[in-house]
């Protein structure tokens, strides 16, 4: 057993100062005895012979001088085991769901650790998630981070949802897992992820780690790290493709700015801590795929922007680490457009890696271009509409003004439950491109237009009878 | 002197010791796992460390010991075709040392200690040397011939020299004074290596990017930035350049950004190949890989020890091109380090230095005569990652302060897949006049002028959109509207580039010409036409325009635009006036 010390000199927000320490590690794991004998957890921030700094991750509130601190000499450690799927566990890994305490197999210490560059295989692996605004125009693949940025109230969760219930990989049926991570979103929300996940039977292979809104926000630094080291353990040690979904990075951010005003840091942009990048990063990268390794880690994370600014720094930041973000609009959204995907400022990084001859289809990558440009073209055009009204313009800005509004209506639209084929969102993408003359298709090499134009396939067809 | 202290205060990278000697920049290691580290400060008889790897579990009271050396570079043969993290360890041979996942407390050479390498001399016993010269050869890839020189500080007569097969670390040659010389020497990352002289740039750095080589050239020894926000082609640019620029070297530092990119890297680059040796793009390559989730000091390291390996192959008498992505993660990482050693904030909370050192290391560029009595060059190309793609920040303007091209990318254009994203209108080169003289006499006379046309021609669109906005393309006088045309020919069938496309991905400087001149006629016929009344619409419906469009993507680009020229000719000679 290690010492315990009573030794706390100050106490202040999430941190307590401790003093007159024997020799303490940076970032070990702290217990904290209350009067009542119920503990908390911390982690050192800051070592020195003279003070030890802890941050506690379930809030400072109860605590007092006279706390009993104990420091354990290790990092922080989740225990894992196969065992973990189908299991509800609070933000800080203990479980909520009446089940008993995870048998560990291995205890890995939840900051995980950079993968080797060289250690990386370049993903590839096209995923299908039957919605086309992703498919067709933003593709995902294993082992990718792309997030949604969404906005409150928007149809983030749902859309989640869809992906979680549909994502699949043509032609192979490996073992997959989901791991979901909830920071400070609300208890209904919350259910709404369980239910759906109990209505598919998701939940068998779900490992679920929730700290809500009513959670303390310090733990919300831990969470998803808990939820990324099961996340490894089941995709390298197991074999496993794991999505894992972690919702809200905001929270999780605003968490990080509280521990930094805390800490009496110099802020930088807008409040947030200069290292916020850095941090986020060791989240993010923990996607991957490791050669030699069969499984996966795939991240497809919820991020709300603050004022739906996609240049605040939480949605900043992120979109420079992650490998592009979905962006949900609140102006398709009000159209009654579901999902509404605003594929202009959408981006998948990864997408040329997955798509092309072999993998989707010889023509997906042009056909992605030419839809981009012709609806970016077509949606400026409805400024100038109302500015000088549709008669001012000419043939061929009347032909985009009318594309921009079909692709929204018919391409963008689908139904939550509608699970396209690739073969479906493409074949839709050239139904819509057909409704434009043909010198607009600019970023279409002919030998396409003549396989998948439908004016062609049909003169062919044509012929052949 | 005494060299063991130990540690008396650990946060995060930054670690206090206490009870040792020491200097700035000296290397210490770092408790009882002998962590690397960097005296960034001496304050009484503490000094502050910051540490190259993770710091989790180090203990006040752990021992602490000075190497006396500053943070150095290992240079000599077997650096092309490495992948390093920011302090020199080659990843191949951490992964082997430690698996998949980077530990820490792991030392590694820099270069192998077991490789062995034929040395040709080319000085004779008795020969003066100076700090410099170059003693000899080893052919380091097919292409490659890596020229072992006399280190900076180092000059004699030479007593000793042999041939033969060598490990870097062995002798080759011995001066009278008993200096001995290895294939490899050792150079302090945060001093620039010597040059006799520095020259003005005066040829480009072809790129085979249209709008690069055609409107916004940087040359060979110059210093461009790229900024933009995430999202609007920093990466691809840098990669594009790193593919096909024409030089001879070219260092790639993978500064704070992604781990996926560098696998990419290193996935494709020993499967392409460069334009002009026809050997795989590795061969001449270097890779610095210290990415957002590695520690962050030594993100910090790596731009010098890509620069300081960038000097020393100009050294040799090459054109080395240095790339890196992204220089305001290595800002940020200064932030960082400063920021735990609560140093006064500057702007957005970056050290005051921040200017000072973003200078010192773009004047590492340059074109120089190099001690060994060759010409040799450096061109380094910086991303910058604005916040909020703002480019009033610190890091971008202090960036366009030092550097003579700014390519501004545009988040406006990469929505609308518009590729590269660098706006026209924005971005600038100060090289243009001075090379302008070399276009006009290895690519057309006409060069020079073709291109001013063309971004005449791109300005006079931008104020002619204005009036667009406000009353509709169909309000403009004809002529305007024909402007329009072409300058949308010029934007669309030239300036965008596709990275991904097989054919489209390189375009050699007769190509851009051929391409750039076919659009410029199209142009002038029209404007004829038009003057001598032929109707617009008939203008427009010319299929030479639409072809126009896509003969950048053939294979046999000379043939498909010989055929759109021919059909071009007759076109125009139909064309009635009402
Ligand atoms: N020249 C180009 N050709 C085709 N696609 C490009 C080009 N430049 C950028 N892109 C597209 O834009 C995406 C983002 O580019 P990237 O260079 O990664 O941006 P940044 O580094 O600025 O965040 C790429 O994944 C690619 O799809
Ligand atoms: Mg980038």
């Amino acid at each position: 057993m290690t010492k315990e010390y009573k030794t706390i000199r100050e106490i202040s927000g999430p941190l307590i100062f401790v003093e007159k320490t024997e020799p303490i590690g940076y970032n070990e794991l702290v217990n904290i005895t209350l009067a009542d004998g119920t503990t908390k957890r911390g982690q050192v921030l800051d070592t020195s012979d003279d003070i030890v700094v802890v941050q506690v991750f379930e809030g400072t509130g109860g605590l007092n001088r006279d706390c009993g601190v104990r420091f354990t000499g290790e990092t922080i450690k989740l225990p894992v085991s196969k065992d973990l799927l189908g299991r509800i566990l609070s933000g800080s890994g203990e479980p909520l769901d009446g089940g008993p305490r995870i048998v560990p197999e291995d205890r890995i210490d939840i900051n995980g650790a950079a993968i080797n560059p060289y250690a990386r295989l370049p993903p590839k692996d096209f995923i299908q998630t039957g919605i086309s605004t992703i498919d067709g125009m933003n593709t995902l693949v294993r082992g990718q981070k792309l997030p949604i940025f969404s906005g409150s109230g928007l149809p983030h969760n749902e859309i989640a949802l869809q992906i979680a219930r549909q994502a699949k990989v043509m032609g192979e049926g490996e073992e997959f897992a989901v791991v979901f991570a909830a920071m400070g979103i609300t208890n209904e929300e919350a259910q709404y992820f369980m239910q759906d996940f109990e209505r598919t039977g998701a939940l068998e292979r779900a490992v679920v780690f929730l700290n809500l809104a009513d959670d303390p926000a310090v733990e919300r630094l831990i969470t998803p790290r808990l939820a990324l080291t099961a996340a490894e353990y089941l995709a390298y040690e197991h074999d496993m493709h794991v999505l894992v979904i972690l919702t809200d990075i905001t929270n999780y951010c605003e968490a990080l700015r509280q521990m930094g005003a805390a800490r009496e840091e110099v802020p930088g942009r807008r409040g947030y801590p200069g290292y916020m990048y850095t941090d986020l990063a060791s989240l993010y990268e923990r996607a991957g795929v490791v050669k030699g390794k069969k499984g996966s880690v795939t991240q497809f994370s919820i991020l709300s922007m603050p004022g739906d600014d996609i240049t605040h720094p939480i949605p900043d930041l992120s979109g420079y680490i992650t490998e592009g973000q979905i962006v949900i609009s609140r102006e398709l959204h009000r159209k009654g457009i579901y999902p509404p995907v605003n594929v202009l400022p959408s981006l998948s990084r990864l997408m040329n890696s997955g798509i092309g001859a072999g993998r989707t289809r010889d023509d997906h990558k042009p056909v992605s271009d030419q839809i981009y440009a012709a609806y970016a073209e077509g949606r400026d055009l409805r400024g100038l509409v109302a500015i000088v009204g549709k008669d001012a313009l000419s043939d061929r800005d009347k032909k985009l003004l009318e594309f921009a509004d079909m692709f929204e209506d018919r391409f963008v639209r689908q139904g939550t439950d509608e699970n396209r084929t690739i073969e479906e969102t493409l074949d839709l993408g050239w139904e819509l491109l057909a409704e434009l003359p043909e010198a607009l298709l600019t970023r279409i090499d002919n030998k396409y237009i003549d396989k998948y134009h439908p004016a062609h396939k049909k003169a062919k067809a044509g012929k052949k009878e | 002197m005494k060299n063991k202290g130990e540690i008396y205060r650990i946060s995060g990278p930054v670690v206090i010791i206490s009870g040792i000697n020491t200097k700035m920049y000296d290397v210490v290691k770092v408790g009882n796992e002998g962590l690397m580290g960097e005296v960034i400060g001496i304050e009484g008889d503490k000094s502050t460390v910051q540490v190259y790897e993770e710091t989790s579990g180090l203990r006040p009271g752990e021992p602490v010991e000075n190497t006396g050396m500053p943070l150095s570079v290992e240079l000599g043969p077997g650096l092309l075709e490495s992948i390093y993290d920011g302090i020199q360890r080659p990843l191949p041979v951490l992964r082997e040392t430690m698996g998949d996942f980077i530990k820490r407390g792991v030392f590694a050479d820099g270069l192998s200690r077991e490789k062995e390498w034929d040395f040709k001399p080319s000085v004779k016993k008795g020969a003066k040397v100076e700090r410099g010269t170059i003693i000899g050869t080893v052919q380091e890839t097919q292409n490659i011939e890596h020229r072992i020189m006399v280190p900076p500080r180092v000059s004699g007569k030479v007593a000793e020299i042999k041939k033969g097969k060598f490990k870097v670390d062995e002798v080759v040659c011995v001066l009278e004074d008993g200096t001995e010389l290895t294939l490899m020497q050792k150079w302090p990352v945060r001093v620039p290596r010597p040059v006799s002289k520095k020259l003005m740039p005066n040829k480009p750095l072809i790129t085979g990017q249209r709008i690069l080589d055609g409107l916004f050239p940087v040359a060979k020894g110059g210093t461009a930035a790229i900024p933009g926000p995430f999202g609007s082609g920093k990466t691809v640019t840098q990669q594009q350049l790193a593919k096909w620029s024409d030089t001879e070297i070219v260092v790639y530092i993978g500064c704070g950004e992604r781990g996926n990119e560098m696998a990419d890297v290193l996935n494709e680059f020993p499967e392409l190949e460069d334009p002009k040796t026809g050997r795989p793009l590795m061969e001449r390559t270097v890779l610095i890989a210290n990415t957002s989730n590695m520690p962050v000091a030594a993100r910090e390291a790596s731009v010098y020890t890509g620069i300081t390996i960038a000097e020393y192959y100009r050294d040799m008498g090459y054109d080395v091109s240095l790339m890196a992505d992204s220089t305001s993660r290595w800002a940020e990482a200064m932030r960082e380090i400063s920021s735990r050693l609560e140093e006064m904030p500057g702007e957005e909370g970056y050290p005051a230095y921040l200017a000072g050192k973003l200078s010192e290391f773009y004047e590492r560029a340059g074109r120089v005569d190099a001690l060994s009595g060759k010409e040799g060059s450096i061109t380094v190309i910086g991303a910058v990652s604005p916040p909020g793609g703002d480019f009033s920040e610190p890091v971008t303007q202090n960036t366009l302060r030092i550097v003579k091209v700014f390519w501004a990318l545009d988040a406006k254009l990469a929505q609308r897949r518009h590729f590269p994203s660098i706006n026209w209108l924005n971005s600038y080169s100060l090289y243009s006049k001075v090379l302008g003289g070399w276009y006009n006499e290895n690519v057309s006379p006409e060069w020079v002028k073709l291109r001013d046309n063309s971004m005449e021609l791109l300005q006079k669109e931008a104020e002619l959109q204005d009036i667009v906005q406000l009353v509709g393309s169909d309000a403009l006088p004809e002529d305007q509207q024909l402007t329009l045309e072409i300058a949308r020919m010029i934007r669309e069938y030239f300036l965008q580039q596709n990275a991904f496309h097989e054919v489209d991905t390189f375009c050699p400087m007769d190509k851009q010409y051929k391409l750039l001149k076919a659009i410029t006629t199209w142009g002038d016929k029209a404007q004829t036409a038009l003057e001598s009344g032929v109707p617009m619409p008939d203008i427009l419906k010319l299929e030479s325009k639409d072809e126009l469009a896509k003969v950048k993507f053939e294979v046999e680009f000379d043939k498909a635009l010989k055929v759109i020229l021919d059909k071009m000719e007759d076109e125009f000679k139909n064309l009635r006036s009402v």
